[in-house]
């Protein structure tokens, strides 16, 4: 279990992290998105005490990250991949971090074998792509077998394989009891592992809702209706928590029933459908709508671009 | 909501899924940073970088053929040629067998500094902290693995200088035996000053966690710093010359007492307090700021 509370980090004048509370339950998978710049990172090393939190604390299993007698065993981490001697070779490197807790020879084999890198386990970290240079990072994570990981953009660099196996890693660390955190900046990718959400923008806590509710609200669009009978069906589907508009003299836009509802009315009262579709928006959409305001680099318009140059 | 906070909430089953040892929930109650652990941990990470062999032997190397050199070219009351700080008028077998020991300096000094920015330098240093998050013990064991690693490699170096330097200066009247007074003093000393020098580039090393930055510091403090105070009004230089780090290590391995050098346990007592108050400067940056 993490918890953080009213966490906040600035630089000179600058709030990286502002007031931001929430909290990492066992047995979920927490999603922690938010777009470039918006302080994941921050919050995540604040998290493992690399950083210190300007105001407001966070404990790991109850105490401050620098009180565990066993860090590794309490939480696993991935932070940015390149967190390795590059001269080193990744057994050296995971062997290294395990002498600190007393961690088995044998241990290490395994997490090596897990993360799929025991052909390689003998070469220099230098020469690792980018995706061996994660699964390493992985692999380091779960090296003390612990109760929490959190893993700051795994899915970074990974082929699409590699995708799927840290997809199934984490569902299976979270069933297991663990908790389980992962920052990204694609809520797409993010809806598929994650239960809960956690969004922040420009440091500041956006929502804190699970996959299930932010699903269901991106997906109040509304149903687009085509007929040539607009202003009957119009009349038959009203209702007190109805809205109806039209956009052209044979479409409709109903928010308020859906697809079935209107199908079954028109059905009943011989109106003709020509379309009947569903209007959601994507996850993706409901994201950057909810980050708009926060994003912290803004791409120009690509025609004010050229104008610029 | 998930499913999975439906089932009842159990403490994480170690093991479980990861792995095929039964056994393993004994053992892993067992984890736990112990400072002896984290010796273990900085000596597996010394031994395993190419750049450390490198350097060690560097050091051991230059020592060992600039003393060979420099007895076997000694020519009583000749101009002083060859390497700098080399044969000069009183000029003994061991001052000549530690020729290189300014080189080996900066040669360990650059191991210390790599041991540690170089940590900062790769990212390394934030698996390291996450490990061990009370972090002191980190700078410690990175002192104590390199401290005695240094010593003893250039402890042996320098006596193998001055055996194989002998032969060169047989039938001088300066050649000495390792029985002489105060010979194996000196040569153990000039192996006590470069251990301290490698912890002194640690410290550097986590003080300004920058490779480049911390050997330049390096580099300016032992042999710029000295050349630097001769600038200074003549009775002021006098006076705090011989406390300059580098000054103050030569006294170290010098076989007899210049005038107006300190002693060698008195130069050993200063230089060990030059890379103490490093050492703690070290440790107030690495415990409190950022990683």
């Amino acid at each position: 279990m993490i918890e953080v509370s009213e966490l906040t980090k600035r630089y000179g004048d600058k709030t990286v992290v502002d007031n931001l509370s929430f909290t990492v339950k066992p047995g979920e998978v927490t999603g922690f998105l938010g777009p470039n710049g918006a302080g994941k990172s921050t919050t995540m090393r604040m998290i493992v005490g690399l950083d210190s939190p300007t105001k407001g604390s966070v404990t790991v299993g109850g105490r401050p990250y620098a009180m565990q007698s066993a860090p590794l065993h309490e939480i696993g981490t991935l932070l940015e991949a390149k967190s390795v001697h590059p001269g080193r070779s990744a057994f050296n490197h995971l062997m290294a971090l395990a002498y600190t807790h007393g961690i088995s020879r044998s241990r290490v084999d395994e997490v090596i074998e897990l993360a799929g890198l025991t052909s390689v386990a003998g070469k220099r970290v230098g020469a690792f792509s980018l995706g061996m240079g994660q699964r390493l990072g992985i692999a380091a994570a779960l090296l003390g077998d612990p109760a929490i990981v959190m893993l700051d953009e795994p899915v970074n660099g990974l082929d699409p394989e590699g995708v799927l196996w840290v997809r199934n890693l984490l569902r299976s660390l979270a069933d297991e009891g663990r908790a389980v955190m992962l920052s990204s900046h694609l809520m797409s990718e993010t809806a598929l592992i994650a239960d809960h959400l956690v969004i922040i923008g420009r440091g500041r806590l956006l929502a804190d809702t699970t996959v299930d509710d932010f699903t269901r609200e991106a997906s109040g669009g509304g149903v687009k209706v085509a007929t040539a009978e607009t202003a009957k069906l119009r009349s038959l589907l009203s209702g007190p928590d109805v809205t109806i508009t039209s956009s052209s003299t044979e479409e409709l836009l109903v928010l308020g029933r859906d697809a079935r509802e209107i199908g079954a009315i028109a059905a009943r009262h011989g109106v003709a459908l020509y379309e009947l579709t569903p209007q959601s928006v994507s996850l993706e959409a409901a994201f950057m709508e909810l980050t708009r305001d926060a994003v912290e680099y803004q791409s120009a318009p690509a025609d004010t671009e050229r104008e610029a140059a | 909501m998930p499913t999975t906070s439906l089932r009842p909430n159990r403490r994480p089953g170690r093991y479980t899924q990861l792995s095929t040892a039964p056994d393993a929930p004994t053992s892993a109650t067992a984890y736990k940073v112990t400072g002896l652990r984290v010796l273990r941990s900085e000596w597996a990470k010394f031994w395993s970088l190419r750049s450390s062999w490198i350097t060690l032997g560097v050091a051991v190397f230059l020592l060992v053929l600039f003393g060979t050199i420099a007895s076997y070219t000694y020519s009583p009351g000749a101009a002083t040629g060859g390497p700098p700080g080399g044969a000069s008028v009183d000029s003994t077998a061991v001052s000549l067998a530690l020729t290189g020991v300014t080189f080996a300096s900066l040669a360990v000094g650059v191991l210390g500094v790599l041991l540690s920015a170089g940590e900062y330098s790769t990212g390394m240093i934030r698996s390291t902290l996450a490990a061990v998050p009370r972090r002191l013990p980190v700078l410690w064991s990175k002192a104590a693995v390199i401290g005695p690693i240094a010593l003893v490699l250039t402890s042996i170096g320098a006596l193998a200088a001055f055996l194989l330097g002998t032969p060169g200066l047989d039938g001088e009247n300066i050649a000495l035996s390792l029985g002489d007074d105060g010979v194996l003093r000196s040569l153990a000393g000039a192996g006590v000053y470069l251990g301290l020098v490698a912890v002194f580039g640690v410290a550097l090393g986590v003080l300004i966690r920058s490779s480049a930055g911390a050997i330049a510091v390096l580099v300016g403090i032992l042999l710029i710093l000295p050349g630097l105070a001769s600038l200074l009004p003549d009775s002021l230089y006098d006076n705090i010359n011989p406390y300059f780090p580098s000054n103050a290590g030569s006294a170290v391995y010098a076989l007899h007492e210049a005038s107006g050098s300190l002693s060698p346990a008195t130069g050993l007592a200063v230089f060990a307090g030059w890379v103490a108050l490093t050492l703690a400067g070290a440790g107030y940056r690495l415990v409190k700021s950022d990683a």
